[in-house]
């Protein structure tokens, strides 16, 4: 009872509106902290490694990126999913306020990852099932934005992009097992390894604080953009009216 | 320092690596706090034309 009171509150416009500008502090403060603390322990605490020199530390702006990229497509494609069955507006705010986060964080996984592969690999490109797949996200963030925009009408942006991004989730899985499933030149999972990470604690934990870092920095970002998707999609509401001076 | 800085023999990849997360961040900040800012003035205009549009068939 209390919980379906709180969930049909925070589905009012108005309400979710501050309520999303409330957490931006929250979301922002551990963000900041976190990835200057992991990136500085990357790039300082932690060891040399033994394989790779100080290559490696591309490590805590790829992962990072990565994960970003891969938590970002799935809340966007989860939000779409809501929004299209049970026709919830938020959710279509959610999902498009997600898509440009995505997207340049994919960019980013797939240019740190090239200026890594360079010296490791011997070359900044390779056509292997990792890059590939996650080469098909960055054009499926793309494909959204471009679908999206396409459209005058708001709703049917909402619907018809909905329905891509829900198309595109198999390509999660795929990013995320194809160095499983193909023969790949990319590693193995290092921090979701079986039998536990497959690095020390001076390495792992600021790889850590720096993937929870860009995780509540995408929060922080969402919370900012979807109140402007808010605000496009109530065009006539009432309450705008009460809307606090800038 | 310098030791630091050359990351041993790394440094044209380490360091590019981590300029573009730079420009990645700064870029998502400023363009959430745009699409916010853009919404809320337009939004706060449409009110202003309405409240004028009120008042002039009240005149009438």
């Amino acid at each position: 009872m209390g919980t379906w009171t709180w969930f049909h509150k925070l589905s009012s416009p108005p309400h979710f509106y501050r309520i999303a500008g409330k957490m931006i502090p929250w979301f922002a403060i551990p963000a900041a902290l976190l990835i200057v603390g992991g990136l500085y322990g990357g790039l300082v605490v932690a060891p040399r490694d033994y394989q790779q020199g100080d290559a490696f530390r591309i490590i805590y702006i790829h992962v990072p990126s990565a994960w970003l990229s891969l938590m970002c497509y799935t809340t966007m494609a989860v939000a779409a999913a809501v929004g299209l069955i049970w026709r919830i507006k938020l959710a279509h705010a959610l999902a498009a306020a997600s898509a440009p986060i995505g997207a340049s964080f994919t960019l980013l996984a797939l240019a740190s990852g090239s200026l890594w592969g360079k010296p490791m690999w011997g070359t900044y490109w390779t056509w292997d099932a990792r890059l590939t797949s996650e080469l098909i996200l960055f054009f499926l963030y793309l494909g959204y934005m471009a679908l999206r925009s396409a459209f005058d009408d708001l709703t049917r942006a909402d619907r018809a992009s909905a329905v891509l991004a829900l198309v595109g989730i198999v390509n999660v899985p795929i990013i995320h097992f194809s160095v499983k499933w193909w023969n790949s030149l990319h590693q193995g999972s290092t921090v979701l390894a079986e039998g536990g990470p497959k690095m020390p604690a001076s390495m792992l934990v600021p790889l850590l604080m720096a993937a929870l870092g860009f995780t509540f920095l995408y929060a922080t970002l969402a919370c900012v953009r979807v109140r402007g998707e808010v605000l496009i999609r109530e065009r006539n509401a009432t309450w705008l009216k009460e809307l606090e001076p800038a | 320092m310098e030791d630091f800085l050359h990351m041993g023999g790394y440094a044209r990849f380490v360091w590019p690596a981590y300029g573009l997360g730079l420009v990645v961040i700064i870029w998502n900040i400023w363009s959430a706090l745009k699409l916010q800012r853009d919404a809320l003035a337009r939004a706060r205009r449409r009110m202003a034309i309405g409240r004028t549009e009120d008042s002039d068939n009240g005149n009438r």
